[in-house]
Formats: structure tokens, sequence, C-alpha cells
């Protein structure tokens, strides 16, 4: 496979996802989502609450990330995320319990305009996802 | 000498302290094996970080604005020390490493006329430095309701520290926790965290050009607090796997040394049993002859 790139996915507990034959990956950074195909341009950025899309052949993954930030270099990407979580195993109650959350954090009088941004996504996105 | 009664006691004492030795060293063992899987699996996070943040290091330009977590504060006045220890004892020498390692580095800072400031992680760690600092002493955490190590209660600290250096609170601080090399050795590490130090910056010299989406900054200004958190993450995990290894062999060694003991006073015990019947057969002999 010529236009396939690595993917490496870590969150603090452990190297959650790592695959060698990614054809595209999209991912929401912060300025708007962002589509990466082999031969990149070398390119640091970090994650707003989404969805990250991974394109492996035919297949296609969908992962549900809070934060994180992406490095993309040679050909391999790299997404670090403090949690992260396969759509497809995603519970009723830990959406809820991530809903709560936001909900919590949108509460703070004093939160600046982008923790209130980043709680506003998050809700917006869950809401999509239940 | 101690009767036979004494004797047949301490025997069953130490026995069941074996026993019991024996079941948290069974436990320890168990535990191990999670604490050092989890460690290594939490290496290539923060490994990752520090790549990514030596980059961004190197791709800014101007150090002079460069934020205050990566540069520090410009003084070097007061320190902070955070000691990580364990919340239970009964693991050999792994509370006092830390503690021992602690306080000579906090001996350096005093004796240069610097402010300390101290952070204890942990209940032991605080059991053993609240003696001689207790004025230094201005937090102590512990997890003792978690059950494992976790990220959250990582942020929790890393997020008080950041808040603490964000008020001016201090200048420089540095973490001390046990690093796991294997069950035998744990060797206690000192790291500083502000302002970071990038000890291998000479080593790659292969600077690759990155696109920022934001700003150099704005991303150093969002990663250096998580890098923080994750670089007491990977010290709660090391830390971990070190208690762990540690009460293994402090109770292996402990097993061993209650199995001695307990041969010992077997032999002294039938020795004076042997004694006593010799003693008595003596008597019987004697009174026999004298009729």
């Amino acid at each position: 496979m010529s236009d396939s790139f690595n993917l490496e996915i870590v969150n603090p507990e452990k190297l959650f996802l790592s695959l060698d034959n990614v054809s595209e990956v999209v991912v929401p950074a912060f300025e708007g989502d962002m589509g990466i195909l082999k031969d990149h341009i070398s390119i640091i950025s970090f994650l707003k609450p989404g969805i990250v899309k991974v394109f492996t052949g035919n297949e296609k993954k969908e992962l549900y990330v809070e934060d994180g930030i992406i490095e993309f270099s040679e050909n391999s990407l790299s997404i670090l995320t403090s949690r992260i979580i396969d759509i497809k195993e995603i519970k009723k109650d830990d959406l809820r319990s991530i809903m709560n959350e936001a909900n919590e954090a949108l509460k703070d009088e004093n939160l600046d305009d982008q923790k209130r941004f980043i709680a506003n996504q998050k809700i917006d996105v869950l809401n999509r996802l239940s | 000498m101690a009767s036979l009664d004494d004797l047949k006691k301490r025997i069953t004492s130490v026995k069941s302290t074996q026993k019991i030795t024996k079941a948290m060293k069974m436990v320890a063992a168990a535990k191990l094996r999670k604490a050092q899987e989890s460690a290594e699996k939490g290496r290539p996070y923060s490994d990752k970080m520090h790549n990514i943040i030596l980059n961004l290091s190197k791709n800014i330009n101007d150090k002079e604005n460069a934020p205050k977590l990566l540069a520090g504060s410009g003084k070097d006045n007061v320190h902070l020390c955070v000691v990580m220890t364990s919340d239970r004892g009964l693991c050999g020498g792994f509370n006092s490493n830390i503690t021992k390692k602690a306080k000579s580095y906090f001996k350096k800072i005093l004796d240069s006329g610097k402010e300390l400031k101290i952070v204890t992680v942990g209940s032991k760690g605080f059991d053993q430095l609240k003696r001689a600092y207790k004025e230094q002493i201005i937090e102590n955490i512990s997890f003792k309701e978690s059950k494992n190590v976790n990220y959250f209660d990582a942020d929790k600290v890393g997020k008080m520290i950041i808040e603490k250096f964000g008020k001016g609170e201090f200048d420089v601080c540095t973490i001390f926790f046990n690093k796991f090399k294997n069950v035998i050795t744990q060797i206690p590490q000192e790291q500083q965290i502000i302002p970071l130090k990038s000890e291998k910056s000479d080593e790659k010299n292969d600077v690759v050009n990155y696109e920022f989406e934001p700003e150099e900054d704005e991303i150093l200004n969002n990663l250096l607090p998580k890098n923080i958190s994750t670089q007491i993450f990977k010290a709660m995990l090391e830390n971990s796997a070190s208690e762990q290894g540690s009460r293994m062999s402090a109770m292996d060694n402990a097993t061993r040394n209650a199995g001695e003991m307990v041969e010992k006073l077997t032999i002294e015990y039938n020795r004076s049993r042997q004694a006593a019947i010799t003693k008595e057969l003596i008597e019987i002999i004697s009174g026999a002859e004298s009729l």
C-alpha cells in the first residue's frame, strides 16, 4: 500500500491504537476539521472535543476525543489525548457523565472564552452522538 | 532459659507472622505485574509529549517571550519540592529512600539561603517529613481512596502546581519519586519540571520544520500544563510499580527471616525438651540407686 501511513494514538494509560496502513485521518483540530493524507506537511496542532475518523482501506473507525495534540512528521501521525473512546463501545452512562461534567464547567462564571468554547463544543458533539 | 511453653508460643507466633508476610508477598507480586505493565504502557505518552515539546521549543526563536513554564520566572529564590511517596507502609526502604534523597536536596537549598516549600503526595512521606520540616510543608495530598493510579489524580496535582506558579508562589519546582528499574532496584529520582530542562537538546540536530496551527506560543501555552500533569502521572506510575516491587522483596526477606527463626526456635525447643527428659531420667536412676 503506497498511499498509507502510520498512526499512533496514545493516552496516558496506554498505547490506545497503532496502525500502519491508514489511508486518511480526519481530526477535529482547534481551528476546524483537518484531513490528513500521506505526505502531509509536518504539522503540530491541537484538538478540540470531537470525532476522529480513521480510514483504513474500506474500513472506517470513529473515536471520540476530548482534547489532545497531534503531530505529523515523516508519514507518521501521533495523537496524544487524555480521553478517547471508540464510538461503538461508548455507553449511555459514559455520555451522561461526560455531559454533566461539561455542564458543571459551564456554570463557573469566571470561565474564560476558550474554556467556555471547549465545553460548548463538547456538549455539541455529545448531543450529536446520543 | 525460657520454658517449653514459652518456646512453643513463640514458635506459633513467628509462624503466623510468616504466614502474613508470605501472603503480603503474594499480593504484592500480583499487584506488581499490573503496576509494571501500566508503567510501561504509560511511557509512550510521556516520551511523545516530551519530544513534541522539545521540537516546539527548538522552533521558538523569541526566547525572551517564551512561556514562563518553559523558561522559568527568571528568579531562583523559592523552591517547591513535590515529594511523592506511598500511602501504605511495610515496603522496605521505599519511602525512606525518597525522603532521604529529598532531605539532602532540602539541605542544599536551605544552606544556600533560599526559601523552601514542600508538597507531599502520599501520607507516608508526610509522616516522615512533618517533624523536621513542619513549617515548610504547604500541602499534603493523598490518594488513599483511588484504587489504581489514574490520570485525573495526577492532573489535580499538576493543576495545583500550575496555579501556585501562576500566583508567583515559587520559581523552581522539583519532583521526587522512585524510578522502577527492577524488583530489587528502585532508584530515587529528582526531576525538575519548572522551568523545563531539556537535557538532550544537543543530541538531535535534525530540526524538523513544523507547521503550527495555531501559533507556536499558543500551542506551548496549552501543552506545557499538560506536560506537567503527564510528568507527575509518569512519576506516580513509576512509584506504584516501585512500591510493589519494594514491598515484594521486603516481604520475601521477612518470610525467609521468619523461617530461619522458626528453625532456630524449634532446635532450641527440642533441645530443652530432651534436657528435661534426661534430667527426669537421671533423677529416677539416681533415686533407684540410692535404695
